[in-house]
Parts: C-alpha cells; structure tokens; sequence
C-alpha cells in the first residue's frame, strides 16, 4: 500500500467562482493539492467549502474557473478522484464486503475484486464485519467502510467531505489516529473539509482557511511535520489550532446569525 | 408542597401485532354467523350458513367445477397482471429517470388513470374480440398506472446521495440504475405490488361478469343468476382465499428481496 509519496498528482484550482441561483457561494478561488500531501479547508459553516470539495473532484460544474489534475495516477488506479462522505452514503441492501465491492464489480475479474475487499477490508479492521448490514454497525463503522471503499479504487486523489462530522467526539478521536495512519501509509494526495479544526492541525499540511460567504481564500498556513508524529496534545499544534480559531471566530459568529436570516 | 409521585405518561401509541387474534377473530365470526344460522336467526335463503358453502365448495371441488373456473381466472389474473407490471415498471422507471419523457409519460397517466377500466371492457372487446384479448387488457391496463405512478415515485425518492456516490466513483449510468436506483425503489415497488394485485382481482371478476364462459367471476354471476346462493358464497369464499394467498406471496417476496432492513 505504501507508495513515494511524490508520485500523486498535483490537484489545482484556478479562478473559481460558484453561485446557487443568485448566490455566490465561492469567490475567485484558486489553490494547488501537493503531491502526496493533505489539504484541509476549513471554514464558517456556509463559506462553500463542500461546495469547493465538488468542484475539485468533478461533481459540480463551477460558475467560472477550472480544476487541473496533472500527472501521477497509479497504474491500478480504478477511480482518480475519489470522495469519502459525511452521510457515508452505504446502501442499504449490501453487506459491508458488497459496499465495497459496488465500485469494483464490473471493472475487475471477480476473483481480484474479491482479494482487493479483503485487502481494504483488512486494512481499516473490517474483516470479521465483512457480512454485515450497513444497518447493523455504529457511525464509526460506517465510515470506516466509506474508507475502504474509497482505498478499494486505488485513488490518485482522496476527497473528504467532513467524514468525522456525523460521528460522537470519543468515535471521532480513534477515526481521526486511524485516518491519519492511512493517509500518511497511502501517500494519496488528499483534501479534507471539515470545520473541526483539531482535525485540521492534526492532518493538514496545508490548511487553506477560508472566509464567510462567498468563500475566499483567507489565508493558507503550512505545518511541514510528518502526519505520523502529530499528536494532539503538542503545544505547538494547540497554538496553531489557537491561531486558527483566532482567524475564523468573527467569521463563524457572523455566518452563523446569517444561517439563522437567511 | 406534598410528596407526590411521578406518574408514568408516555403508554400507548405503539400497537402490536397479534397473530392469534387476527385468526381468533376469523374464527369467532364464522362460528357466530354458523351459531345464527342453526338458530335460525338468519334466513339462510339469503346468506347461507358457513357449512352450506363448505359443503358447496366440496362438491364443486370434487367434480372438478371449481378447479375449471379458478384455473381460467388464475392464468388471466397471472398473465395479465405481469403484462400490466412489466409494462408499468418499464414506464415508471423512464418517467423517473429521463426527463425528456417525464412529463409526457406523467401527462399520458394523468388522463387515463381516472378512467375507470371496468369502462373501457366494452371497448376491449371490440377491440380484442370477446375471448381472452380482452379480459387481459382490462387486467394489464389496470395495473398499468398504478404500477407507473408507484414506480415513478419510488425513482423520485432514491437517496440523490447515493446516486452522487455511484457518480463519483465512476458507475455507468446502466450500472447505477441497476446497483442503485432499482434496489432502492424496490420497496415503494413492492408496496405497489398489494394495490395492483387486488386491483386486478377487482377487474378480473369484473370483465368475466361481462362476457366470459369460464372463470370465477362468471361462475359467481351464473350462481347468481340461479338463486344458488351456496355456490355463489362458495365462488366468494374463493375469491376471499385467492387474495390472501397473493397478498402472502407479496409478504414472501418482501421478506426476500427486503432482508437488509
């Protein structure tokens, strides 16, 4: 699974602007995913971060602007851009091992697809769930079975759209530590929403903040720490995570009353 | 202010199924109506005791009669009624899924759907002749529209955000259509299911009492016909049991294709 982390694609987006009907959502945004590296926007709830995140992975056309993904896809790479969902977005009418196998069904001679569930199924500590309903697990399970199927594509790309939001602070904390390992094992360059900005500090190596709407990029802060020496307890992060919090608070009160308004 | 206790509130609103008395019911009516008759409560001229049929129904099984009619009704019913689905799921599904033939497809069921079929038998049978062609048609036609309407909507009610995740790991749209947006409108699909089966029992008795030699709904007319209210029960006691069978078989398949939830 480990692969140099130099070899992913760099994601960049240029002059994008979104609007909703009459509402701009996103204004002149433009931004570059390394190779390899985390992204994480954060932002006011609002400010088009998902929005940002659909675009970037082809799933919204944006008003103006473009996105370039440019070199680097593996050569077993089934899907490119490839997103992980805050609602986990499972069926229903498939057991975890069939979620998974959804995206692979089709594409791969039965017999690889099958070793490939096991292999993501193993990876994110699935396998004695492999028969189970979606229904039957906890969130963090669920997500977990987002992920693999997300692992499953082998992705240049990995898209995350607030995975841990949906889920309890205690389930969120393990998630974070074995998302943290994944990404940092897979070397897949990633962007990550969220609002959570503990999550940011403790992924990012790049976190874009942006601004209420319409979304603007504020400011973009790097931490050049490898992932897997990130500890959440570390002054140095707590200070940075301070600094963010410092960045976006007017911001959150004020997209907040307009949330209430609007 | 003095000691009082909390008093439990939140009882009720949460029926339960019993099974011993939904068939304790059954039977509790069947030996009263029987009780009434051999009092002689009820006139038996006009609704025979429970016995009466049971015996009506034994002769007719015996000499073949009743085997002669259901067989007859039991094609119609099966035939039609798979044409009607078939037809009905394919519209829906196109309705559901295209917009290019939405609103045409919804203007087409708007205007027919009022229509009662049972209406439209004499047309049929210009149409198809007064043999099988027609009882058909009147059955598919029947289950037409309500099987669109219930299909178009289950389409309608798929989670869009499963449809995104079939999208954005690069499904085709026949794959997404086939992995996503038919598992997840089955249930809406099959909830249709009990509607156009009892619909099309409706209208099966209905164009065989218009012109048909055979089947239970001519057979029920002619008993009819003759004051043979014993048989004209038996042939209703019929009809009664060939709906619990379906709406069983329905159960059956729900608990199938439904286990995950």
């Amino acid at each position: 699974m480990t692969r140099d982390t130099s070899s992913g694609p760099r994601l960049t987006v240029t002059g994008v602007s979104h609007r909703y009907g009459g509402m701009q959502a996103l204004r002149d945004i433009s931004l570059t995913a390394e190779p390899g590296e985390v992204m994480v926007l954060v932002g006011p709830s609002g400010c088009g971060k998902s929005t940002l995140l659909g675009i970037m992975g082809g799933m919204l056309a944006p008003s103006e602007g473009a996105v370039t993904c440019v070199g680097g896809v593996p050569p077993d790479c089934l899907n490119a851009l490839t997103y992980v969902f805050q609602d986990f977005s499972l069926l229903p009418w498939r057991t975890v091992a069939g979620n998974v196998a959804l995206v692979l069904e089709d594409r791969l001679p039965k017999l690889d697809c099958a070793a490939r569930v096991a292999q993501v199924l193993a990876l994110t500590g699935l396998t004695e769930f492999a028969a189970a309903w979606p229904r039957q697990l906890s969130g963090g399970m669920k997500q977990r079975v987002g992920i693999a199927r997300a692992l499953a594509v082998r992705p240049a790309c990995l898209l995350l759209d607030e995975p841990l939001s949906a889920l309890d602070a205690q389930t969120r904390d393990l998630l974070l530590d074995e998302f943290s390992a994944l990404i940092a094992a897979a070397g897949i360059t990633t962007v990550y929403v969220t609002h959570n900005l503990a999550e940011a500090v403790r992924l990012g190596h790049q976190i874009v903040v942006l601004s209420r709407r319409p979304g603007r990029v504020r400011d973009i802060l790097r931490v050049d720490r490898p992932l897997a020496g990130r500890d959440l307890a570390d002054p140095e992060l707590i200070a940075l995570e301070q600094r963010l919090w410092r960045m976006i608070r007017d911001d959150a009160a004020e997209a907040e009353r307009e949330t209430v308004h609007a | 202010m003095p000691d009082r206790p909390v008093v439990f509130r939140g009882g009720g609103f949460a029926p339960r199924d019993r099974a011993r008395a939904a068939a304790a019911t059954l039977i509790g009516i069947v030996l009263l109506w029987q009780a009434g008759a051999s009092a002689g409560l009820i006139p038996t001229m006009f609704l025979p005791a429970p016995v009466s049929i049971v015996r009506a129904l034994w002769a007719l099984t015996v000499s073949g009669e009743l085997w002669a009619n259901l067989s007859v009704s039991l094609i119609r019913l099966a035939v039609g009624w798979i044409v009607g689905t078939v037809f009905g799921i394919g519209m829906g599904l196109a309705v559901g899924l295209w917009s290019a033939l939405r609103s045409p497809g919804m203007a087409i069921v708007s205007a027919l759907f009022p229509i009662p079929k049972i209406a439209l038998v004499p047309l049929f049978i210009v149409w198809f002749g007064i043999g099988e062609g027609s009882k058909l048609a009147t059955l598919a036609f029947g289950v037409f529209f309500p099987t669109v309407i219930a299909t178009a909507g289950a389409v309608d009610n798929v989670p869009r955000g499963l449809i995104r995740m079939g999208q954005s790991f690069g499904l085709s749209h026949a794959a997404i259509v086939r992995k996503i947006v038919l598992p997840a409108a089955l249930p809406a699909i099959l909830s249709g299911f009990r509607v156009t089966s009892s619909i099309a029992i409706v209208l099966l008795v209905a164009a065989e009492m218009i012109g048909a030699e055979k089947g239970i709904g001519a057979f029920v007319l002619s008993a009819g016909n003759l004051y043979d209210t014993d048989n004209l029960l038996a042939g209703i006691v019929v009809l009664s049991v060939l709906g619990l069978i379906v709406s069983w078989a329905i159960g059956r398949l729900e608990r199938v294709f439904l286990r995950w939830r």
